[in-house]
């Protein structure tokens, strides 16, 4: 579960964050913080899904399951087999 | 009563000298609109009235009056000068919508050089391109967006400062970077505003064609005369109205109906900037009281997709007039907002380049879901023969929106590109590049883009852009880009390429070639989908036939195939 976490977070940390100071955590918000936009965000589904070899449909993948590690992390644990 | 009463008297008896006679204009005098948004406000008794809420992640907020924004934009505009910076000098604006964009976009003006906001998505090479365009002095960024000038910086001898606004003063400046803090800096409270006349340039805003690169939309001062107008008659902005605007600044929304038409009007305006989601929203609504919302088509429809339930929990009951632009408004949307908030959104329909509302729904007029509504008074607007460029006069036919140049906010050139301007134009009309029918009761009724320019989220992507970046990445043999439909952002980019031997197709390859457009472009050009092709449709000429994609991910008739390259 850590490892899937600080996978997750140093994917968010090195795609997304684009000053090197700024410090996040699993529960930094990141989509109502403006970290990840909406367009942005199908990347980061892309990333879950090759990386974790899941399908998560279109209806799940909201803005509100991808604005947290933690959140993230629980939307995949949704989908694993 | 609205602002505009009856839009057949208006239509009537309309000249542009309503609004010059209201901004106490005269023909031939100085016309500055940092001046006219600030200063003017205050000359006029409302010095102590807010102009700015700001709301910024984490609950930060901050308040401005309009003399606080006075103040703001001649500090800025001192500073600016103190530097050397000089008038018809061009300053980049590349910050989030924080309020020293707001305040800095007065500051630029005051002095009479020309703004040029950029949205701080952009990756390096769209900011290099548009800067190298502009051949930009200066640049006002933020420590978060620094990373992205430094990259680009050795291939722009013309840009002189690096204006930092939240320097921490932990990491030293490197070449070319200026610290300043609006905080820190003792308020200016004199400073000889630049008398610019009405032609005098004013902002650069950047926007995309089928081909070649970004062309930069030159306006000018007089422009504020549209702006003005059209947003006390069709935003309807009264004197004690709470106003937001959601567009960003980096594009021209943002600007025309973020910053120059409330505040010309001495409205009180607000800036939520965080990222999306419906409660946030909702929540800075019934917050701030808002009454007057100018959203977007890509928003609404994201509302509509968080659900009805969650408005319950919000008191909206302050909105009384909503509008919406950046792509067509969808017949749902519009009764949806009826539905939910008592109130259709109006479709308002204009571009870059024509600087303020040119077709839309006025309050007190029919609403029929779907359309873009009727030209505004002064404006002649028209769709025309595909062929013959004459104006269609049979209800229904589908032809090329245009209009007749002349209205004050009309570009006045492309950045050193005087060939694409003049392209823009035949048999005396504006063409705007969207298609539309008019009924018979002169509604105009959108049917798609002329071109190949993908409009997502109401922004429009040049679809050469992102393939010329396709190529630059090193498995990338050739690529196609088109639209793909998009159940919220109406249309998404999706590019077709073929590999260069060595590479194998795969959803990792797939995933880097994502990233790598969205970083170099913007996530907005990111293609949301690639498709793998042995080889990609040609003419016998070697042409791509991006018409061919096109037509198959919109399930249309692929049309004529003759020119087709055989196998």
């Amino acid at each position: 579960m850590e490892d899937m976490k600080d996978l997750v977070l140093n994917y968010v940390i090195k795609e997304y964050m684009e000053d090197g100071d700024e410090e996040i955590t699993y529960d930094t918000p990141l989509i109502s913080s403006g970290y990840v936009d909406s367009f942005s965000m199908v990347s980061l589904l892309v990333f879950l899904e090759n990386k974790f070899k899941i399908k998560i449909p279109p209806d799940k993948a909201t803005p509100e399951a991808f604005d947290s590690v933690n959140s993230i992390v629980a939307l995949v644990n949704q989908h694993l087999k | 009563m609205s602002n505009i009463g009856s839009y057949e008297q208006r239509i009537k008896d309309f000249s542009w000298s309503v609004s010059e006679n209201e901004l106490e204009y005269k023909h031939g005098d100085v016309i500055n609109i940092g001046w006219y948004c600030s200063d003017r406000i205050c000359r006029k008794g409302k010095a102590d009235k807010i102009a700015l809420y700001y709301e910024g992640f984490g609950g930060i907020e901050k308040k401005y009056t309009f003399n606080d924004i006075r103040l703001a934009g001649n500090t800025i505009g001192s500073f600016l000068r103190s530097l050397g910076i000089k008038n018809e000098d061009r300053v980049c604006l590349f910050m989030d919508r924080i309020p020293e964009l707001y305040l800095s976009f007065l500051g630029v003006l005051k002095i009479g050089a020309i703004v040029q906001p950029l949205f701080s998505a952009f990756g390096d090479e769209s900011l290099f391109v548009r800067l190298e365009n502009a051949q930009t002095r200066a640049i006002i960024t933020q420590r978060k967006h620094l990373l992205k000038v430094r990259k680009i910086l050795d291939r722009l001898p013309f840009l002189e400062f690096i204006i930092i606004v939240d320097h921490n003063k932990v990491k030293p400046l490197e070449i070319k970077e200026v610290a300043f803090s609006l905080e820190e800096t003792k308020p200016v409270e004199h400073i000889d505003i630049y008398a610019t006349k009405a032609e005098s340039p004013s902002v650069l805003h950047y926007t995309s064609g089928t081909t070649g690169q970004p062309k930069g939309v030159k306006h000018v001062h007089y422009s504020l005369i549209s702006q003005y107008l059209t947003t006390k008659w069709v935003l309807d902005l009264q004197d004690d109205d709470i106003y937001w605007c959601t567009a960003d600044p980096g594009w021209v929304t943002g600007t025309s109906y973020g910053i120059i038409g409330p505040w010309s009007l001495g409205i009180t305006q607000c800036v939520l900037d965080t990222g999306f989601s419906a409660q946030a929203w909702y929540k800075f609504i019934e917050k701030y009281r808002i009454t007057m919302w100018y959203s977007a088509p890509t928003a609404i429809r994201s509302l509509m997709k968080a659900g009805d339930e969650i408005i319950k929990n919000f008191d909206l009951s302050s909105l009384r007039h909503l509008a919406s632009v950046g792509e067509p408004l969808n017949s749902e949307a519009v009764i949806w907002s009826q539905k939910m908030f008592g109130k259709h959104f109006l479709d308002t329909f204009w571009q870059t380049e024509t600087g303020s509302i040119m077709i839309t729904n006025f309050p007190g007029m029919k609403v029929k879901p779907g359309s873009m509504g009727k030209p505004f008074p002064g404006i002649a607007g028209v769709v025309l023969d595909p062929k013959t460029h004459e104006p269609v006069n049979e209800p229904g036919k589908i032809g090329l929106i245009a209009f007749k140049p002349g209205w004050p906010s009309m570009m006045r050139s492309y950045w050193n590109n005087e060939e694409k301007y003049r392209e823009k134009f035949i048999n005396g009309w504006y063409l705007s590049g969207d298609r539309a029918s008019i009924d018979n009761d002169g509604y105009f009724w959108f049917v798609g883009r002329d071109d190949d320019v993908i409009n997502t989220g109401g922004h429009l992507v040049s679809p050469f852009e992102v393939e010329s970046a396709l190529l630059e990445h090193p498995a990338v043999g050739e690529s196609a880009v088109v639209a793909k439909p998009d159940e919220v952002n109406m249309e998404v980019v999706k590019a077709f390429i073929t590999l260069k031997p060595g590479f194998t197709p795969g959803p990792d390859l797939e995933l880097e070639i994502m990233n790598y457009i969205r970083k170099k472009l913007s996530p907005l050009a990111m293609p949301q989908a690639i498709e793998y092709m042995d080889k990609l449709p040609k003419t016998r000429s070697g042409k791509i036939m991006r018409r061919l994609l096109h037509a198959k991910e919109w399930g249309e008739d692929i049309g004529d195939i003759s020119t087709l390259e055989n196998e």
